[in-house]
């Protein structure tokens, strides 16, 4: 048994779901913000077993710019959750309601 | 691929898919952390089995050392020991199976309905490819990216000054 393109893509698949499970039934935010991470982290698996089994290495510098913008939104989301938790000492977000009307 | 490669492979696989368990469902935030941790690592050695050299190590760096650093940092800044024992579930949780379930049908349909390519090319290294690719046909989303780490960059420092300057 070769292991095929299926195989990363059902990877994908799988790492994806559970990060939509992580954002959609924990409370903590910096949960979120890991399932967050393990999204991009799937959608970037799925991009490299593309550009491997396609075979166009443009896949990867797709990958490569997610990382950076994964970087760049780690580095905000992080300094807005700890001035939200500096002003209202939680990091649970039923009790950010900021921006709720 | 020999015998051992796809022990090797599996072993990969089960760690990246069990330790992103771990990360969503372990009700401690410290072990999540660090579970994201091997998450990395595994994505990275999968990588390495998907001829992304470059990829593995840049996904070791990036990741390892710079995004999971600041998010256990985070974790740091915002833990109490007296806020562990809050409920960390949301109260419509079983409403969350729905579109969770929904989500991974369409995958799962996807990747069953399409007849995928199986034409593989034994590839080098990718490192002076990608440098060629990243300055002539993708310059200027280079550049762009460069202008969005600095914003970031700039965003985040005003941030956590804002604060001091409201005290």
């Amino acid at each position: 048994m070769t292991v095929g393109l299926e195989w990363y893509l059902w990877l994908s698949a799988l790492l994806f779901v559970i990060g939509v499970a992580g954002v959609l039934t924990r409370r903590n935010a910096l949960i979120i913000f890991m399932s967050i991470e393990l999204m991009l982290n799937a959608v970037n698996l799925a991009f490299v077993a593309f550009s491997r089994f396609i075979p166009n290495i443009d896949g990867q510098i797709f990958v490569f710019f997610v990382m950076a913008v994964a970087a760049a939104e780690v580095a905000v989301g992080l300094a807005i959750i700890v001035t939200i938790f500096k002003r209202k000492e939680s990091v649970d977000i039923d009790q950010v309601n900021l921006m709720r009307w | 691929m020999n015998i051992l490669g796809e022990i090797v492979f599996w072993v990969f696989v089960l760690l990246t898919i069990g330790s992103s368990m771990v990360v969503v469902f372990h009700s401690r935030i410290i072990y999540s952390a660090f579970a994201l941790l091997f998450t990395f690592f595994g994505i990275a050695g999968l990588y390495v089995f998907l001829a992304a050299d470059f990829l593995a190590a840049s996904q070791v760096l990036i990741y390892v050392g710079g995004i999971l650093t600041l998010i256990i940092f985070g974790v740091f800044m915002t833990t109490k020991i007296t806020t562990l024992s809050i409920p960390q579930l949301t109260h419509h949780r079983y409403i969350a199976l729905i579109p969770i379930g929904l989500v991974f049908y369409a995958l799962v349909h996807m990747i069953f309905k399409t007849s995928w390519p199986v034409n593989v090319l034994d590839v080098g290294p990718t490192t002076q490819m990608l440098g060629q690719l990243l300055l002539t046909k993708y310059l200027v989303p280079f550049e762009l990216a460069s202008v969005l780490l600095l914003a970031a960059l700039v965003g985040a420092m005003r941030l956590a000054r804002m604060f001091r300057e409201a005290d």
